[in-house]
């Protein structure tokens, strides 16, 4: 990936990434949501991840904020009113915020690993691209069979759950 | 000007403290749940970017996409629980402010 490349789409990724904090009606902050998600999913395009780049547009981008709209939609939520500003809890979020920034600063500027340029990625004989998708599919069926069975008892529980949470009355 | 792995975590690190500040800043229950989406996808970044610079016979480390790919199917879960008990929290209550919500509070 070109530095360009890199630097606009991490741009993209952050500057609407703060804008979600930043905006006062939660419609503009899931609409900017999605296109920080789109940003990351450029730069896993990037990272020659392109499985988890589709699935980080269809899931997330898609359903996740699909359902987020929905919601807010559901809820009928208006533009917060002003409240009197809480101003130790900006204060310290802010601070913890940038204290970590700077820290992570630090301690990349040690991380000596961290200072070697992309290594190039070299196929098998026979195959003109990496096979992304048939790699990860090897992976997630072997050696990782048993989470990938956990994780479809977890979506069958979480249904379950919202099914039950989502009842008239809770008993 | 070639590409670092470091430059891929600075920006992994500076989505997470986006996501950060904002369940610390933000009192709406909705934004606060849309910023732990921000921080779980700042996690994901970092892992696909260690994936692609640490190649293993000449390709990016699978593993490290698996897990992402567990992580994003477990935040999906998550999401579809944490809002229905935000839509239940709202039926009973009819706010999506926090201060509005402190029954718990000591």
């Amino acid at each position: 990936m070109s530095p360009i490349l890199f630097y606009l789409f991490a741009a993209l990724t952050l500057v609407f990434g703060v804008a979600v904090v930043a905006n006062r009606n939660p419609v503009a902050s899931a609409l900017c949501l999605v296109v920080s998600f789109l940003g990351l999913a450029a730069l896993f395009v990037g990272l020659d991840a392109y499985f988890i780049a589709v699935v980080q547009v269809l899931v997330y981008a898609g359903a996740v904020m699909v359902l987020f709209l929905f919601i807010i939609m559901l809820l009928d939520l208006k533009v917060e009113e002003r409240r009197k500003l809480n101003i130790p809890a900006y204060a310290g979020g802010t601070l913890v915020a940038v204290a970590f920034v700077a820290q992570l600063w630090q301690v990349l500027e040690r991380f000596g690993a961290g200072h070697a340029p992309m290594p190039a990625i070299w196929p098998a004989s026979g195959q003109t691209s990496i096979d992304d998708v048939r790699n990860i599919g090897t992976t997630l069926f072997s050696t990782d069979n048993l989470p990938f069975q956990v994780i479809g008892a977890l979506i069958l529980v979480a249904t379950i759950g919202v099914v039950v949470l989502s009842k008239r009355e809770l008993k | 000007m070639t590409l670092t792995l470091n430059h891929y975590l600075f920006v992994s690190g500076l989505l997470f403290a986006t996501g950060l500040a904002g369940v610390m800043l933000r009192r709406n229950i909705i934004i606060i749940f849309m910023c732990l989406e921000l921080m779980l996808n700042a996690a994901n970044l970092s892992l696909v970017a260690f994936s692609r610079f640490n190649l293993v016979n000449g390709l990016p480390d699978y593993n490290a996409q698996v897990l992402v790919f567990f992580i994003i199917t477990v935040a999906a879960a998550e999401v579809a629980v944490g809002l229905a008990i935000i839509v239940a929290l709202f039926r009973a209550r009819q706010t999506t402010h926090v201060e509005d919500i402190s029954s718990l509070k000591f």
